[in-house]
């Protein structure tokens, strides 16, 4: 990632305490043996495709080493990184002034900038093509008084960049917002009073400690863009995961699908090897007594009224121009008589399978965080990024994994509850990884290490003094799952039992056979559903 | 005191998905019951929801439906091979079901459900059968194109005139399968040169049928490759004034294909007597009439009549042509990647 190389070392690296887990710790059995047992279900996808792929080695080999095939990983790829790049740049003064500073009605902007997360992509772009595309309903608004004809076209790489950047900046700016909150202003003020201005006190001491948070939102950024199947076909960008899920459609080519999506898995090692550079070797946590000052709020001035120009702007594209499009179309819906218990059971049955999916991401995370976090090591790093596989990878791929090993292995479970909740924990979670492994970086090792010393076993320190202080973190990741698992389509569709109908699935019937109207008043309700978890995400450490 | 909270809640919440899990798993996949089957269908539950449940109330037995890509649940058939749950595969396309055919996945179908149908329009070993028939068309707005102006073959749109102002959709199912008709009639070459023709001529790449129609109905587009019954539908909601019009290229050119969609019933079935009860209803006047009214889709069978504003199939210079071969795809995508259109 570019801001990488903006960080510098030596005067943050005398500023921090020396690096933790240096000294060699021996990671208890136990943690070890729990890490790997969440592991070992998440490779399956890897199983399943070196299975297929090995069937027909030279054929995988020739569909690998096709011109098209290295051209649309390299488009796929320069997407990611622009997406990945702009999210950034909008979480980072986003996140700023929402912690940082006196913007007026900083809770408010917490929540709207944070909102779009919950509109899945595929929506999301459909929305911003009925709304800005060249015949959109907003041309529909400018043709009368200002004559517009057409406006210019979204489709392509401008339009999917802006989709994908609207619809994923949330990830970094909650795991950006959530750092910068709980930073210690010891450090800053110590810049201050050395007669750094603001921007180099920025630049030399929040920025480093914030690139582990922009790295790790940028990651799920940059391997959402290279999954993501919805957005990408719906703005006719021609990505390498419609590749993928043209060999299945077209030709119902396994081998063919599972060696892309095998070329997939190999680009996800490279953006997990980037991201990995940006966790420098320092602590996160205050290692003086007492306990961390809320920061001062910096005063905008005349400065506020861009500030406030900038969030209106964002949520205004983000949020309020796809809600509005939904709620028009709802109100035209409603007119139609729509079904109400069908839309009420279908949200029932998107809580359940989310809702479980989230509790148990949330507890097998916990394992992998800790040794991540606490026991930095070659095995916890595979461990770590082999729980990435389902992430990357398009959604039918990991579908078909649990179709292949469920009804060799699994039969019983298969196309059962079980089966869709398990599918979600394998697709998603990084997302729980990700904030449980941020919240525990937080937690000095030196508070165990105390309680160790005065006699407490492992345990009784994972319960009284870990879990409590990384609790916020493992709520964050499970809330984050369920954010994205009440949106889930493609595995649903495969693995969900008959008659089990979920919010995401009513809009694709809808949507499928082109009633967009219909598929407005479910789509609202996954909105209002996803609001209690998002409330609590953004509450959380609110100075 | 608050620090005990979240484990505790935490703990409370894991036991509870466990036990929810639990429970969930012992309802399982359960259709041992007699006379229930289950049927994958790549039909969308607006189009078959109607006639399963008239054919529940009929038969008196369950039929569980899982709707969804026709592609994907294909592809999941593959995957499940002989565990199959599916004793019912209804495809919106022939490709589709030749594909679970080479596989050795579909029955035997009893003669009689196979007779009802034109020999065009079945598979030849009678491992599948149409259901309705839809047409491959060249639609066209009719404010931006004369009808003069149109080419007598889809063959030559390839010519510079047509620059910028086509619709497709190569990553469609009915657009391969057009591909793959193409390449039997006219052969590889011919097939590579009119991938390669209508790629220079800067087509917008579409997603699916229905966009490009729609983008014809805005007038962003002159003309699209798509399937009759997007335009008749489209054109039943909003009147005469539509501006949308279909054209079959005349002779028996590939552009005028008909295809189908079918069903197979999967070898690994132990229900083929209650499987076939639902396939032969699928045949009957009430199915029937509803694709050609609902859907205006060709019928195929009871001897109904097509939607009247349709141009009659019989009028149609289709190509002479096995839809059964229309499975072999990957030699066309290999094509349409090969051309740059994908």
């Amino acid at each position: 990632m570019a801001t990488a190389a903006t960080v510098p070392t030596a005067p943050v690296a005398e500023a921090l305490p020396p690096a933790p887990g240096r000294a060699p710790r021996r990671a208890p059995r136990g943690l070890v043996v729990g890490a790997i047992a969440v592991a070992v279900p998440m490779a399956l996808p890897l199983a399943y495709l070196a299975v297929v792929v090995a069937q027909d080695a030279s054929l995988a080999w020739d569909t690998i080493w096709r011109d098209q095939t290295l051209r649309l990983l390299l488009r796929s790829s320069a997407l990611a990184v622009a997406v990945t790049l702009s999210a950034v740049a909008l979480a980072l003064p986003l996140s700023w002034l929402v912690t940082r500073t006196d913007l007026p009605g900083r809770r408010v902007w917490t929540v709207l900038t944070t909102l779009p997360l919950v509109i899945p992509s595929y929506i999301g772009a459909y929305l911003m093509v009925s709304a800005l595309g060249p015949h959109g309903l907003v041309q529909d608004l400018l043709a009368e008084p200002f004559g517009v004809e057409r406006l210019p076209s979204i489709y392509g790489f401008f339009g999917a960049w802006l989709v994908l950047t609207l619809f994923t900046y949330p990830l970094v700016l909650l795991t950006v917002r959530a750092t910068l909150a709980r930073l210690d202003p010891q450090l800053e003020e110590a810049a201050r009073g050395m007669g750094r201005s603001g921007w180099s006190t920025y630049r030399t001491v929040v920025l480093p400690q914030l690139m582990p948070a922009i790295g790790a939102g940028g990651l799920l950024v940059a391997l959402y863009v290279l999954s993501d199947f919805g957005a990408v076909s719906i703005l006719r960008f021609d990505s390498f995961t419609r590749v993928i899920y043209a060999s299945y459609r077209a030709s119902f080519d396994r081998i063919g699908a599972a060696s892309l999506a095998a070329l997939l898995v190999a680009a996800m090692f490279v953006v997990l090897w980037l991201e990995g550079r940006t966790r420098r070797r320092f602590a996160y946590y205050r290692t003086a007594p007492g306990a961390a000052r809320r920061p001062q709020h910096v005063r905008l001035g005349p400065w506020r009224w861009p500030a406030l120009a900038f969030c209106a702007t964002v949520a205004l594209l983000a949020l309020v121009v796809p809600v509005s499009v939904l709620v028009y179309w709802s109100l035209q819906s409603v007119a139609g008589d729509p079904n109400w218990s069908e839309i009420s059971s279908a949200a029932v049955d998107s809580v359940t399978a989310a809702g479980l999916a989230a509790a148990i991401a949330a507890v097998c995370a916990i394992p992998v965080a800790m040794l991540a976090a606490r026991y930095p090591s070659r095995l916890a790093a595979v461990i770590e990024r082999v729980t990435f596989t389902g992430y990357a990878l398009p959604h039918i791929v990991v579908a078909l994994t649990l179709v292949f090993f469920g009804t060799r292995v699994a039969l019983p479970l298969y196309q059962t509850l079980a089966m869709l909740v398990f599918a979600f924990v394998v697709l998603l979670l990084p997302l729980a990884v990700g904030a449980t492994r941020a919240s525990l970086l937080q937690v000095s090792p030196r508070l165990e290490e105390a309680a160790r010393s005065v006699g407490r076993g492992p345990l009784a320190v994972l319960r009284t003094i870990t879990a409590p202080l990384a609790a916020g973190g493992v709520a964050a990741g499970a809330a984050l799952v369920f954010l994205t698992a009440v949106k889930e389509l493609p595995a649903t569709l495969v693995l969900a039992p008959i008659g089990f109908e979920t919010l995401s699935t009513e809009i694709w019937t809808a949507t499928s056979v082109g009633f967009y109207e219909r598929g407005a008043i479910p789509s609202l309700v996954l909105l209002v559903i996803s609001a209690p978890p998002l409330y609590l995400l953004t509450t959380r450490h609110q100075p | 005191m608050p620090m005990q909270m979240p484990r505790k809640s935490a703990l409370l919440f894991a036991a509870t998905a466990l036990c929810a899990l639990a429970l969930a798993s012992c309802g399982g996949n359960d259709d041992s019951g007699s006379g229930t089957i289950t049927v994958y269908s790549g039909r969308s539950e607006e189009l078959i929801g109607p006639l399963v449940s008239r054919y529940e109330a009929r038969s008196g037995n369950d039929v569980e439906v899982r709707y969804g890509d026709t592609a994907e649940l294909a592809s999941t058939i593959l995957e499940e091979d002989d565990k199959s749950p599916a004793d019912v595969f209804f495809s919106q396309d022939a490709g589709a079901l030749g594909a679970l055919e080479k596989e050795g996945l579909l029955a035997q179908l009893p003669a009689d459900v196979v007779d009802d149908v034109d020999p065009r329009y079945r598979s030849r070993a009678g491992r599948w059968v149409a259901t309705s028939a839809r047409a491959r068309v060249v639609a066209y707005n009719r404010d931006r194109v004369k009808r003069s102006e149109l080419p007598r073959s889809i063959l030559d749109f390839t010519d510079e005139r047509w620059k910028g102002r086509i619709g497709w959709a190569p990553t469609n199912g009915s657009f391969q399968a057009f591909v793959t008709a193409l390449r039997l009639l006219k052969g590889e070459d011919a097939a590579r040169k009119w991938l390669e023709g209508i790629v220079a001529n800067d087509p917008e790449v579409f997603d699916d049928n229905e966009p490009i129609r729609d983008a014809l109905g805005k007038g962003e587009l002159d003309v699209g490759f798509i399937n009759h019954y997007y335009v008749a539908q489209a054109r039943a909601k909003e009147g005469a004034e539509y501006p949308v019009e279909v054209y079959f290229p005349p002779g028996g050119d590939p552009g005028s294909l008909v295809n189908v969609a079918g069903i197979g019933i999967l070898e690994s079935s132990d229900q083929q007597e209650e499987a076939e009860r639902f396939t032969r209803f699928m045949h009957s006047r009430e199915a029937q009439e509803h694709f050609a009214r609902d859907v205006k889709e060709y019928p195929v069978a009871a001897g109904v009549a097509a939607d009247r504003r349709l141009v009659p199939l019989e009028r149609i210079q289709q190509p002479r042509l096995d839809l059964s071969n229309l499975d072999d795809l990957r030699g066309t995508l290999k094509l349409i990647q090969e051309s740059g259109a994908l």
